[in-house]
């Protein structure tokens, strides 16, 4: 469940790709202890309110379990994207495009999540790029749990980034930590350039913003100065990109970037977070 | 909320406890939790549980800033994290995403 909106409440429906055959998942530990609790009769002394102190977040199993993942694809000197954004600002065209451009450079795998449907992941596997679907069911977000899952089911051997392209939405996923490297959050000049201000939690996590569909900025009236003033201000700490997937404007520098932060070990990667 | 009780029962069982008289949460200001609706969610899903019944406290923790320029901490209401002397964005938020069960309080 999912702490801002309570989806998923009914639960239990998420599914990972398409399951070949049955095979049991090695599960996150999720043990309960053991020790069989003694079921002492009530002591008339110990009678009373007794206070236990536990100080402990509520997000702390997905925290683990994303620190887990990192530790997982660093291994593979894999870099992880997370890329987040509203319904409909060009995800799965970006990444599409982002795998294509970088072509033998840097190879490409790619975790989609969406409520329902596989059809981001047909898109990408036409293009030939691996791909593994997590159809959430009621669920608004990625967790690092359903990533560690899906990641199972890549040739990660074989790759040099994965990136997850999250579910569409501008609020929960910026509470899940998945276990990547960089945040990349897009804001499409279709939708306003008050995008940052209105939903300043997800843009203020991101290391990385992407302003797309460039080619569609003149036709959408969009204010280019004050669509970057509102980025500087809920974004400060994060890498600016402008560009268009479809026209192929701007990619190179977004390109050339991904290549040098790959480049880079994990622990020299200047990701500023906050 | 569903954490906060599956934590609060293991530590509340373990020690042996009947029943749980009340939980403490601690809420960040800018953790995004919605006061009422975590209290509406505490009455669904507590009904079959140690803590039916129980009280939720709820201890909020106002937002702060760390101002590397300024070298000094400053009050945040929201992200945009600019500090009141220098007008410079900070980068580092230091309180107010807590999302976290402080205690419980049981009977034996």
């Amino acid at each position: 469940m999912c702490k801002e909106c309570g989806c998923g409440l009914g639960g239990g429906d998420v599914k990972i790709g398409v399951p070949p055959h049955e095979h049991q998942h090695e599960h996150g530990h999720d043990h309960h202890h053991g020790h069989g609790h003694h079921q002492h009769e009530p002591h008339v002394h110990d009678h009373g309110p007794q206070t236990l102190t536990l100080n402990r977040s509520l997000m702390e199993k997905n925290a683990r379990l994303a620190e887990r993942n990192r530790g997982f694809f660093h291994a593979k000197k894999l870099l992880v994207l997370n890329v987040v954004s509203s319904p409909g600002s060009g995800k799965t065209t970006f990444i599409r495009e982002t795998a294509a451009r970088l072509g033998a450079r840097l190879r490409v795998g790619v975790i989609v999540g969406d409520l329902a449907t596989d059809n981001d992941a047909a898109k990408l596997r036409t293009a030939g790029i691996p791909v593994v679907q997590i159809t959430t069911g009621t669920v608004c977000h990625l967790d690092a749990e359903m990533v560690s899952k899906a990641a199972s089911q890549l040739d990660l051997d074989h790759l040099d980034v994965l990136v997850i392209e999250n579910v569409g939405n501008l609020v929960c996923p910026a509470d899940y930590d998945l276990g990547e490297d960089l945040r990349v959050v897009l804001l499409s000049t279709t939708e306003g350039e008050d995008k940052p201000l209105k939903y300043p939690p997800m843009f203020h996590s991101a290391n990385v913003a992407v302003v797309t569909k460039g080619d569609l900025a003149a036709a959408a009236g969009f204010d280019r100065a004050q669509a970057l003033a509102n980025l500087q201000r809920v974004s400060h700490h994060a890498e600016v990109f402008e560009l268009s997937a479809k026209t192929g404007e701007g990619m190179h520098a977004w390109l050339d970037f991904l290549v040098a932060q790959h480049a880079t070990a994990p622990s020299q990667r200047e990701v500023p977070r906050c | 909320m569903s954490e906060a009780l599956r934590m609060a029962e293991a530590a509340a069982k373990s020690a042996g406890a009947r029943r749980i008289l009340k939980l403490r949460l601690r809420l960040g200001s800018l953790s995004g939790v919605v006061e009422e609706s975590l209290r509406f969610a505490f009455d669904v899903v507590s009904g079959d549980t140690l803590a039916a019944g129980a009280t939720l406290e709820i201890e909020r923790v106002p937002g702060a800033c760390w101002c590397g320029t300024c070298q000094a901490e400053f009050a945040c209401v929201d992200f945009f994290n600019e500090c009141p002397c220098c007008h410079n964005p900070s980068g580092e938020l230091r309180r107010g995403q807590e999302l976290e069960i402080a205690a419980v309080e049981i009977d034996k």
